[in-house]
């Protein structure tokens, strides 16, 4: 693109387009956008399916002129898909069959009759249906970095146009000095949403004031934290707002060369990252003389191999280099020396997919949102025992009330909510007591967790916290680079203690000595990684230290997860069916048919085969 | 995991050979090159035996002990092959408080091979894998390309692993 007008003549084209997938959109009657939502879940739900049938059934009902299909990014509710939503009348149609095809197109597109049947069940109020937008799972939700996600085609770069796509950069580079575009992101007072928290604008500061040649611009997609998938999300469902904010970094930093490096997890994202990067190229938006401003810059991708380690920064710019990803101490920073030797700004995906709408909309509109040391939304991924599970994105200093019972609809099946893990293996536990705790950056260090990439998994009663601390910390000895000894064995050492506990040969100094390893470790370690293991431990211990107790004294594991301390046994709605009999392996359970069955202690090995097959609710874990 | 050396001999083709000649040639002199190589070498061998690592630290100048110490540090990086029907279950922790860890146990049960291995005929291979993100079905697991989600009990998979069974 060789000036901005060009740009500009896009989106003119684009707005009124894109605009009707919007509460103010317009349009012809009868005229319609359908979108089903390809994102890696509705992908593992069968989207594919979906999408060819329903082309096939507009072209066979002759609605080609008046429907235009868009496979869009995903929408959130990913425990409801497939999806398809339907503009400008807003009706959401969840959990959609191939068979529910045909009549969704003869009775709404054709007749303007929704299925009802099939409609997103949230949005049916005694009988009638309002827009989904109205829905709790919406309504509380505040979309900044997901704002395109689920509304645009992610490969066609002229819808991201039409949502004011690259106007940020083209602000950037022809109203703007560099030092004017960090003043901006500074005083919005942005923080990395890759787990630290670090000023945005500060980091790239740092890397501006270094003199060099060659400087780089990264973006950390290397979302190992298990249970978090915004990035993912972006990635597929926003492709362009990375690149277009990788491209405003390299302005502000005077860096003119950007890497990716993302998960090789995430097949879908890569190929829609690589699309996005060719569309972009192809419209000069990215390679040389950007905009006719002089300004070059271009963008490469490279995948990881499935090492978690390879998210603390250095680690995945040895990874880049083509190393093992080990991290290395720091000072010096990346800013300072980065990549290949070379200063380099590192920022995360959701950081990078936020920085467009701070330079179009300017910092005090987004400091408008947040809290006074946390600005702006948050994305969430809500896992677990909650009935939304999803992405959601609120505005900081929400409390966890608010994202568990509005937007997340509460705990399934009747339970009561126990805690909440945020952070994932680093972070730590909320337990229902803290549950009005306003969500940010410093709220959640002082209660022992921290915001992480934005992993939150709800749990209920029937969740053991000792088996979530022992589930973490699992994780992290298998994932310890094995670079410093705190970590490679100090992690190690908690694991065998917390394995004693479960295994109900816990004494009682083990909790003390947790903690005491734990705090050491958390001094000693040598990257973020190992800083943070112990979180979870520490965590449980702090809010659920009478479980440990529980477990350590009574050899009881009150949620029955932990099954050494459990005891099946056969209660009087017992049938005699002799089921349980059959399929026990060690043949512990005797009884005659039609009389009530015994389980002998000494032969059961606690397999639990028993009570998962009875049909009468006749064994109790005690 | 450690990463444990394969038992199944060496079986690459002169065709393979000739692709990763090719695909040595193409990347060096790339900067960081080494980890694209072994990803696109693993894609065409489906593995990566110390045969095909001998090839590449020939190709690149590379050390064998370098290439060796990349390949054991990643964790998608493996030496032994994949069985035909490739199992896998997610353990992110969605799937992991909703059971996987029972799922897990109940598939090595039916096809007789332990997480991490590749049964001794090569049919079935079991892992047990990162988060797939696929959270909102959990618990998941995989049979090469097919995704069975929303298990909802252990012995569920009976019936889901039947036909590959036969």
């Amino acid at each position: 693109m060789k000036n901005v007008n060009e740009l500009k003549a896009i989106h003119e084209k684009m707005k009124d387009f894109i605009a009707l997938r919007t509460p103010e959109g317009k349009a012809e009657p009868g005229y319609r956008h359908v979108l089903v939502c390809g994102g890696t879940g509705c992908h593992s739900s069968g989207c594919d399916a979906i999408l060819k049938a329903l082309r096939a059934s507009i072209t066979a009902h002759g609605l080609d002129e008046k429907t235009t299909v868009i496979v869009s990014g995903c929408h959130g509710l990913c425990a409801l898909g497939p999806l398809i939503i339907v503009y400008p009348d807003a009706v959401f149609y969840e959990l959609v069959e191939v068979d529910d095809i045909e009549e969704i197109v003869t009775s709404h597109l054709m007749n303007d009759e929704p299925v009802l049947r099939k409609v997103y069940h949230e949005a049916i109020i005694d009988g009638k249906m309002v827009p989904y937008r109205e829905t709790d799972f919406f309504k509380y939700q505040h979309k900044i970095s997901l704002r395109n996600c689920g509304v645009i085609d992610p490969e066609c770069i002229e819808e991201y146009i039409g949502r004011d796509g690259y106007m940020a950069l083209a602000k950037s580079l022809t109203e703007m000095k560099p030092a004017d575009v960090i003043e901006e992101l500074k005083a919005s007072g942005l923080r990395g949403r890759g787990g630290g928290g670090f000023s945005t604008g500060m980091k790239w500061s740092f890397a501006a004031a270094v003199e060099s040649d060659k400087k780089y611009v990264c973006c950390n997609a290397d979302e190992g934290d298990p249970g978090a998938f915004m990035d993912r999300s972006i990635l597929e469902g926003d492709p362009h707002a990375v690149i277009e904010a990788m491209a405003i970094a390299g302005y502000a930093i005077g860096a003119d060369e950007g890497y990716v490096y993302v998960r090789a997890e995430y097949p879908i994202a890569v190929n829609r990252f690589e699309i996005a990067l060719n569309e972009a190229r192809q419209h000069g938006l990215l390679g040389a003389d950007i905009f006719g401003t002089g300004f070059n810059f271009d963008i490469h991708v490279r995948l990881g191999a499935g090492a978690f380690v390879c998210g603390e920064e250095t680690a995945l710019l040895a990874s880049i280099e083509g190393k093992r990803g080990e991290p290395r101490p720091r000072p010096p920073f990346p800013a300072v020396k980065g990549l290949f030797g070379q200063p380099t700004v590192l920022n995360n995906v959701e950081t990078f997919a936020t920085i467009p709408q701070i330079i179009l909309h300017g910092a005090a509109w987004y400091g408008t949102m947040g809290t006074e040391k946390s600005k702006g939304t948050k994305v969430f991924a809500l896992g677990g025992k909650i009935k939304n599970v999803g992405l959601v994105e609120v505005p900081m200093g929400a409390t966890l009330r608010d994202v568990v019972e509005k937007v997340g609809g509460g705990i399934p099946n009747g339970k009561t909510f126990k805690a909440a893990q945020t952070g994932g293996p680093s972070g730590g536990c909320i337990p229902a007591s803290l549950i009005d705790t306003p969500i940010d950056f410093d709220n959640l260090l002082a209660i022992g967790s921290m915001m992480g990439s934005g992993g939150m998994i709800i749990m209920d009663e029937d969740s053991c916290m000792i088996d979530i601390a022992k589930y973490f910390l699992d994780f992290t000895v298998e994932e310890s680079c094995g670079k410093c000894s705190p970590c490679r064995i100090g992690t190690m050492r908690m694991l065998e203690i917390l394995e004693r506990i479960t295994n109900g040969q816990g004494v009682p100094s083990d909790i003390e000595e947790l903690v005491d390893l734990g705090n050491h470790i958390k001094a000693t370690a040598l990257c973020g990684l190992g800083n943070t293991a112990p979180n979870p431990i520490l965590s449980t211990i702090r809010y659920f230290r009478h479980e440990y107790e529980e477990h350590i004294n009574d050899k009881k594991c009150a949620a029955g997860v932990c099954k050494a301390l459990l005891e099946f046994v056969i209660n009087d709605k017992c049938k005699g069916c002799t089921l349980c009999k059959r399929k026990c392996p060690t043949d512990a359970i005797t009884g005659e048919v039609k009389e009530l069955h015994v389980i002998h202690q000494e032969k059961c090995v606690k397999c639990g085969i028993c009570y998962d097959i009875c049909k009468f609710a006749a064994i109790d874990k005690v | 995991m450690k990463k444990k050396m394969t038992t199944v001999p060496f079986q690459g083709t002169a065709e393979q050979e000739k692709q990763l000649h090719a695909l040595i040639a193409e990347h060096c002199g790339t900067p960081g090159a080494i980890m694209p190589i072994l990803q696109k070498a693993q894609a065409i061998y489906g593995y990566l035996p110390i045969e095909v690592q001998q090839i590449i630290s020939d190709g690149t100048g590379i050390s064998m002990s370098e290439i060796y110490g990349i390949v054991s540090f990643y964790s998608q990086f493996v030496l032994n092959p994949k069985g035909e029907y490739a199992v896998s279950v997610c353990m992110g922790t969605a799937c992991y408080v909703k059971g996987a860890g029972a799922i897990l146990d109940r598939l090595a049960a039916i096809i007789k091979v332990d997480p991490g291995e590749v049964g001794d005929d090569g049919k079935f291979s079991l892992d047990a894998t990162r988060c797939i993100g696929a959270c909102g079905l959990a618990p998941v697991f995989l049979v090469n390309e097919d995704v069975y989600g929303r298990v909802e009990k252990p012995e569920a998979v009976d019936g889901m692993m039947k036909k590959y069974m036969e």
